[in-house]
């Protein structure tokens, strides 16, 4: 293909993505709004994400002590192991880590839905029976993952937390006591707000990257494969480029 | 066409001025391609209220394509669609939503919602629009018992055989009784006999409702049951027009290269003598 014409190509995907994005957050303001297919993606995505989203908290705390610990005994430091835990997980591991979990189970699950539904023409369908298919399927979609996902890296960091804990008393012979306190004495109100924010923006990218990819999907059942890997490529590195943006923001505001 | 009186300024004489009703559909000089190349080209052409259009042609002739222009799924490159009059092509997509409750249309591969039942996927539009609960029972039976698929209410698509999704497809394009319908080769890969009970349906859906449709087919002997026949209410069955006689509000138009080949009753299309109309009807 001429690089002219992949440039163009990929100009227009650009276009088109930040319209489904722009559309599918301006319809919270336009009637009708779908009230039951909110939930019932609130459902899938949230409680549906939480087995994986409760172990890999847990895992990335007690395996982020377990490494952390080992390192700062050599300065006489073990005893901040909690500090270093908390943090790491509320500013850092506990948004990004959930949101890559999330990405592979939802992100795919929305193109490879979305997708099959395009291909077999159901979206044309919905169209000519007179609903908006971004009102009724990208929306509720957009909404809901930006919420459970606000919910689900509470979660994570908490379990990530305490998985630290877990590890640091069993296997390292750090009071509880201490590794609590410490994990909470150098928490700030920024840390926690970057930890909370991160997951608004990596929400609205994981939904809208695979409705778009969904929406978008051409060429029968290998086109639905294609697009499903694509979603999950494209938004995992968005969240983790997105990251980065979103922490120098903080630092630059907060100086932390 | 309607006529109305209209009495002049000063009351002294009044004149019948006939007033034209907009055609139901009306291609005017419409152009489409895809990746360069051109899938329709000035296609003009107009089907007035309870007309049907049968449109033949070979595959990759844009038939199907016409049916999307019609329906505002895609947009022309050029030329200017109206349905009932209205222009869809300057209609808002939002304000197009409400403008498509006139219009039913079913879809090549049946495109029913596979995670809803039958009922659900019959109700779709009356559940959009908010009716309650009870009408909309009663409507979706309606529209399944005139496709003769009440039983299968609670089933889902893939229980359902290939001619019971176009039967399904067909009840919920026709469940807000739409003025005009656009089916999209209905009886494409049936066996005979079930491709001969769609046709009977659309049929019924011609003679009982009169509402303008086109319809897509690749099969000759749709276009010429449907010119050649005609829907007994009494007798609940179709039956041939007597004195082998022809629908007269059945056209049928062949398309080829990007272009119309021809476009007139059955009659004209007999009697044509373009060599490629009689190699196609030959085949």
């Amino acid at each position: 293909m001429p690089i002219g014409e992949l440039l163009r190509e990929k100009v227009l995907a650009v276009q088109e993505y930040s319209l489904l994005s722009w559309n599918a957050l301006t319809n919270v303001f336009r009637k009708p709004f779908y009230w039951a297919d909110l939930f019932t993606q609130a459902d899938l995505i949230g409680f549906g994400s939480l087995p994986i989203v409760m172990l890999t908290g847990f895992f990335t705390g007690g395996v982020l002590a377990l490494q952390s610990a080992t390192t700062l005994a050599q300065f006489g430091a073990k005893s901040v192991t909690g500090e270093l835990v908390s943090l790491s997980m509320i500013k850092e591991l506990g948004p990004v880590l959930t949101s890559l979990m999330v990405s592979g189970r939802n992100a795919s699950g929305m193109a490879s839905e979305l997708g099959s539904m395009q291909v077999t023409e159901q979206i044309d369908a919905m169209r000519a029976l007179g609903t908006d298919p971004l009102k009724k399927l990208v929306t509720p979609r957009v909404l809901s993952t930006i919420v459970m996902l606000f919910f689900l890296t509470i979660i994570s960091d908490a379990l990530g937390t305490f998985g630290g804990g877990l590890i640091s008393t069993t296997m390292l012979g750090l009071e509880g006591a201490q590794y609590y306190h410490m994990a909470y004495q150098y928490l700030r109100y920024p840390d926690i707000l970057e930890g909370l924010i991160k997951p608004i923006f990596f929400g609205f990218i994981i939904a809208t990257i695979g409705c778009y990819f969904g929406m978008s999907t051409r060429g029968g059942t290998q086109g639905v494969g294609r697009s499903t890997t694509q979603a999950v490529v494209v938004s995992s590195v968005l969240i983790i480029a997105s990251d980065f943006v979103i922490s120098r923001l903080m630092i630059g505001v907060f100086g932390r | 066409m309607a006529v109305r009186d209209e009495t002049s300024a000063d009351g002294s004489a009044t004149a019948a001025v006939a007033e034209a009703e907009p055609a139901a559909v009306e291609f005017e000089h419409v152009s489409i391609g895809f990746d360069g190349k051109p899938v329709l080209n000035d296609i003009s052409f107009s089907a007035q209220s309870g007309e049907m259009v049968i449109l033949l042609g070979e595959a990759g002739t844009g038939k199907s394509v016409m049916l999307k222009l019609a329906n505002a799924l895609i947009a022309p490159d050029f030329g200017r669609i109206r349905i009932f009059g209205e222009d869809i092509g300057t209609m808002p997509e939002q304000q197009m939503f409400t403008f498509r409750d006139h219009i039913g249309m079913t879809f090549q591969e049946s495109a029913l919602f596979d995670s809803l039942s039958v009922r659900e996927n019959v109700a779709f539009r009356m559940r959009e629009q908010k009716v309650d609960d009870e009408t909309i029972e009663r409507r979706v039976r309606e529209a399944l018992r005139f496709v003769e698929l009440e039983d299968a209410i609670d089933k889902f698509p893939a229980e359902l055989s290939g001619g019971m999704r176009r039967r399904v497809a067909i009840a919920r394009a026709i469940i807000t009784r739409p003025k005009l319908l656009l089916y999209d080769s209905p009886t494409g890969g049936l066996d005979p006999i079930t491709s001969t009970t769609i046709i009977e349906l659309v049929m019924k859906q011609r003679d009982v409702y009169e509402s303008t449709a086109l319809l897509v087919t690749h099969r000759l002997q749709d276009a010429f049951m449907l010119a050649t026949h005609r829907f007994n209410r009494s007798s609940n069955a179709m039956e041939r027009i007597p004195g082998d006689g022809v629908d007269p509000n059945t056209v049928i138009m062949v398309l080829r290269n990007t272009g119309i080949a021809f476009s007139g009753s059955l009659l004209d299309l007999l009697r044509s003598d373009d060599p490629y109309i009689t190699e196609y009807l030959a085949q």
